[in-house]
């Protein structure tokens, strides 16, 4: 018994150094496309998962997909999957690696990584055409990631 | 790959399978282009190295709606005509150290028909890889003692949009094979590269998801048969490599520039993808 309260001592402080320490883009660890661990152990805001998404200089998620939840923006387009349902049919920890980046789930995927800061081919400094300047930081911050993610949970059918 | 994976993928492909059906919704419309009786070809079998890819080339004029197709059918409400217009008042323009103007060597701008139709392609004299805009400014440079337009230019716009106006309706035959081979293939390896923050190539959007929608954008082929093109939302005309800069930059992506190695290869391999289609003089798109 005593044993087992350590234990789960250790656990709770293990827990509280990943709430305060980002997981950087590179270090994110996939399995099957997955991300099991929250990207910063703070829990998403789904209000300002929505602002994300429909933001042009962050998710711009409407420019690919509709939605039923985000049918008052005007003229979603539809190279992408609706996303109505996706909380559904997919896990938090499957969306958050398709929203972090969804090659990892679909190999040759059309849709964009927004949690990667490497390997690019002439990356640029945002919508200007320049060369984009190091360090090159990710579309969406890790916490908005953990905000798109728990929004796209609310997304059932 | 865990039963689950296996049944999320099988879900995936099932919601991508419904977005294909649901594609034939936003197909290109199937109208003629007639414009002062001349029948304008805008729809062609595909080149044989696109067989297997595109079923058939498409003008980007049918993925466009109605107010703006119509716009080209009658040169009156084509605002990329005034363009070519002006450029004709320019041919007589006496410029440079030589003391000519384009009308002491090449009589009136209708000598230039069919240039449109096979350029770019590689000047048998020099091997260089040239355009419209290239074969103009060697014309002011060595001819006429004269300094270079700007890519950009009015002047330089004007004059493709005359130029080009004169091969209207010429079917397009840009040349692959021999001395344009080397540039063909590096072109064709920019348009599968996937640039910019956003890791998209130019099949990604133009040849995977044609007839679809990115936000109200009607994805076309990204045929250049229309070009130089009117932009009703920049209210000015643009060249072939001034939409592929705008294209690149909308990757998040450093772009190349206008008259690059880069950019003049992915013009001529662009081009070909076209073969088949009819020069549109100078188009309207929005």
């Amino acid at each position: 018994m005593k044993r087992q309260i350590v234990l789960g001592m250790i656990i709770s402080a293990f827990s509280a150094g990943v709430a305060m320490a980002e997981v950087a883009p590179e270090s994110v660890a996939y399995t099957d496309g997955a991300v099991a661990q929250s990207l910063t152990g703070t829990a998403g805001n789904p209000e300002e998962g929505r602002k994300a998404m429909v933001d042009r200089g962050l998710g711009n998620c409407v420019a690919c997909h509709k939605a039923e939840m985000l049918k008052d923006q005007p003229f979603p387009g539809d190279v992408g999957p609706t996303l109505d349902g996706a909380g559904d049919r997919w896990t938090e920890e499957q969306l958050r690696g398709i929203v972090a980046n969804a090659k990892m789930t679909f190999d040759g995927t059309v849709m964009p990584a927004f949690y990667k800061n490497s390997g690019y081919i002439r990356p640029g400094d945002g919508y200007t055409g320049k060369a984009a300047k190091e360090p090159i930081a990710p579309i969406l911050s890790a916490q908005q990631v953990e905000d798109v993610v728990s929004y796209l949970m609310t997304f059932k059918e | 790959m865990t039963l689950r994976t296996i049944k999320t993928a099988l879900a995936a492909t099932a919601i991508l399978g419904c977005a294909f059906t649901g594609m034939t919704m936003a197909d290109p419309v199937d109208e003629p282009m007639v414009i002062d009786g001349q029948n304008i070809t805008i729809r062609a079998p595909a080149p044989e190295f696109l067989k297997g890819v595109l079923p058939e080339v498409l003008s980007g004029w049918l993925y466009r709606d109605e107010d703006t197709r119509k716009m080209e059918l009658d040169d009156f409400d084509n605002p990329g005509i005034i363009y070519a217009d002006r450029a004709r008042d320019q041919w007589e323009v006496v410029d440079g150290t030589e003391g000519k103007a384009c009308v002491s060597c090449h009589e009136s701008p209708e000598a230039m028909k069919g240039l449109r139709a096979v350029t770019p392609r590689v000047d048998p004299d020099s091997g260089k890889l040239m355009n419209i805009e290239a074969y103009v400014n060697k014309c002011r440079t060595e001819r006429m003692g004269a300094e270079a337009w700007g890519d950009k230019s009015d002047h330089m716009m004007d004059m493709l949009a005359l130029i080009s106006l004169q091969s209207r309706g010429e079917i397009i035959n840009v040349a692959m094979d021999g001395a344009a081979a080397p540039f063909w293939e590096k072109g064709k390896e920019i348009y599968y590269t996937r640039y910019g923050l956003l890791e998209l190539s130019c099949a990604n959007c133009h040849e995977q998801n044609n007839g679809k929608y990115i936000r109200s954008d009607h994805l076309s082929q990204g045929q250049t048969n229309g070009f130089p093109v009117y932009r009703l939302k920049d209210t000015k005309i643009t060249s072939a490599q001034g939409r592929f800069v705008g294209c690149v930059r909308d990757t998040r992506a450093e772009t190349f520039k206008i008259g690059s190695d880069e950019f003049n290869a992915l013009e001529l391999y662009v081009a070909t993808r076209g073969n088949g289609l009819a020069v549109e003089g100078v188009s309207v798109r929005h």
